[in-house]
């Protein structure tokens, strides 16, 4: 599969996740959480960017349980909290929609 | 998939399986399961998709034949939400979707049940007229999770199928590293011997931990069980992280003419076979010639034995209450652990006792949540860490009553007193 952004083609998995890490852009991001209908902010870019941050330094995308702490810490919440948070900014599931957005392959097994 | 190629031989895929204008496929292997003793699942599965003349259980039935041809299994899991939910719908998707695509997906929900697994017959109408009109009709009551398990649809169906089982009362149980959908025997609802009221914890348990149930965020899964009395009908001591087994702290209740009524029914050699040589620690005594019984209940050691053989004459002390016990689980990174007995004696009665019980594991899973390694379960991270640092950790004073099993083995040191 694949989509056309700004005159490139962009090409994705069977199921929407970009392929090359290289592909992605704010502006491609921004069409990816277009599809996922998320209207994104602030708040959904800092989690985007945590996320490619991580993913840079480990090369793999972190648990929803380092990313839950991680959330809860930089806001000053309870870990509780953070968790809600986050499914309010990716209802489906900040492992599933964050790291589509974010460029990031599909996490596997059970998460 | 090479190996998926070579393994069926040529050609013999579609054109014997057709079967004259039915709706079901020819499938010789499967139909061998429906020729012994037991009722059969596939008769099940022909009835249904005869019925319904869904398309998705005449795919899977025709994978399944191919698997068993082939000896091989053709699911393969991947991630599958609704919407505010991380878990609750476990994936199936079909690595052979090009030759059965009307098998491409068949996920399962887990739906959890009431305490106890009380029902009425409203909810469950509704629960089988929402399944098969969105999903296959496949209903697996219970399994092992304890979840009614709604098996077979696909996921462009889900949220929908969702929404609808949500408005009529249900909610999607656990999957994954998130607190389980917890389980119950019947408790004090139809049992006589349940020492605590186990549905009423279950239930504010599952209520307080909703959020943990649905989205995952544990280094593993966290199981709940409650059993009412050391039975232990929901086998919570084996399958349990977090197990509370109903007991007492006082002395059985004897009826003595019961036991005479029952001595002059089955005689003097049957309660000694049945009865008093089968106490394990030998705490019950009976004198021949008469018709009463003793128990040294110091030894009893709760096995339930004798209570259940002669249930009108014994039954458990008047101080009821339970045990909580920690660490159940089956073989995953060491071998089979039994809960390991915590905290000897819980009053679960008040609501403010209950409360307590909550707050203490609150404080039990955020250590295990801190310290744990990834997929590791609470019995493992103190069999890994000591028993010790956990008791400090959490708060929970060490106690001589702190066993792996009936008297064996306590964690508990005795400080040395020198002879002088």
């Amino acid at each position: 599969m694949s989509f056309e952004y700004e005159g490139s083609n962009i090409e994705t998995d069977e199921n929407g996740y970009l392929v090359s890490l290289e592909d992605w852009s704010e502006g491609v991001a921004g069409k990816l959480a277009e599809d996922e209908e998320i209207n994104m902010n602030d708040q959904h870019w800092e989690i985007i960017n945590f996320l490619r941050d991580y993913y840079q330094e480990f090369q793999i995308a972190p648990a929803v349980k380092v990313l839950t702490k991680a959330i809860a810490k930089k806001n000053d919440i309870h870990k509780k909290e953070a968790s809600v948070f986050l499914y309010d900014l990716f209802p489906n599931g900040p492992g599933l929609q964050a790291c589509k957005i974010a460029g990031l392959p599909k996490p596997t097994g059970c998460v | 998939m090479e190996d998926i190629k070579g393994a069926g031989s040529s050609g013999d895929d579609k054109e014997n399986l057709d079967n004259e204008g039915k709706f079901l496929n020819h499938t010789p292997i499967l139909d061998e399961l429906e020729g012994g003793k037991w009722p059969s699942f596939i008769s099940g599965f022909k009835e249904l998709a005869e019925r319904t003349e869904k398309p998705m259980i005449r795919g899977v039935m025709d994978q399944l034949e191919y698997s068993y041809k082939t000896k091989m299994g053709y699911w393969k899991g991947g991630l599958v939400t609704v919407k505010g939910y991380g878990a609750g719908i476990i994936t199936r998707f079909s690595m052979i979707k090009d030759k059965f695509p009307e098998a491409t997906e068949f996920h399962t929900f887990r739906v959890q049940p009431a305490p106890g697994l009380h029902y009425n017959t409203k909810m469950l109408r509704e629960v089988c007229d929402i399944w098969e009109k969105h999903g296959s009709g496949f209903i697996n009551m219970h399994g092992q999770s304890g979840n009614l398990q709604l098996i077979g649809i696909e996921q462009d169906k889900t949220q929908e199928c969702f929404d609808e089982l949500n408005q009529a009362g249900w909610d999607l149980g656990g999957a994954g590293a998130t607190v389980r959908t917890a389980a119950s025997c019947v408790g004090p609802a139809r049992c006589e011997q349940a020492c605590f009221d186990n549905l009423k914890v279950h239930e504010k348990v599952l209520k307080n931990y909703a959020g943990m149930t649905h989205r995952p965020e544990f280094n593993y899964k966290l199981k709940f069980k409650f059993s009412a009395c050391p039975n232990d009908c929901a086998n919570a001591i084996m399958r349990a992280d977090v197990a509370l087994i109903g007991t007492w702290r006082d002395s059985i209740q004897i009826e003595q003419e019961y036991v005479k009524e029952w001595i002059d029914e089955y005689g003097e050699d049957a309660l000694f076979d049945q009865v008093v040589n089968m106490c394990p620690t030998k705490a019950i005594s009976h004198k021949i010639g008469t018709s009463t019984i003793e128990i040294d209940n110091k030894n009893c050691v709760r096995c339930m034995h004798c209570i259940n053989v002669i249930p009108k004459a014994l039954s458990p002390g008047k101080e009821r209450g339970a045990s909580l016990l920690i660490g159940g689980k089956n073989t995953l990174k060491v071998g089979v652990n039994l809960g390991s007995m915590m905290i000897p004696f819980l009053k679960l009665d008040t609501d403010e006792e209950v409360e307590e019980f909550i707050e203490m594991m609150d404080e039990i899973i955020d250590w295990w949540d801190e310290t744990g390694l990834d997929h590791e379960r609470v019995g493992e991270t103190i069999e890994r860490v000591g028993m010790k640092q956990f008791l400090e950790a959490v708060g929970i004073e060490a106690n001589i009553d702190m066993i792996v099993r009936p008297r064996d083995n306590p964690y508990y040191k005795k400080e040395y007193e020198s002879a002088t």
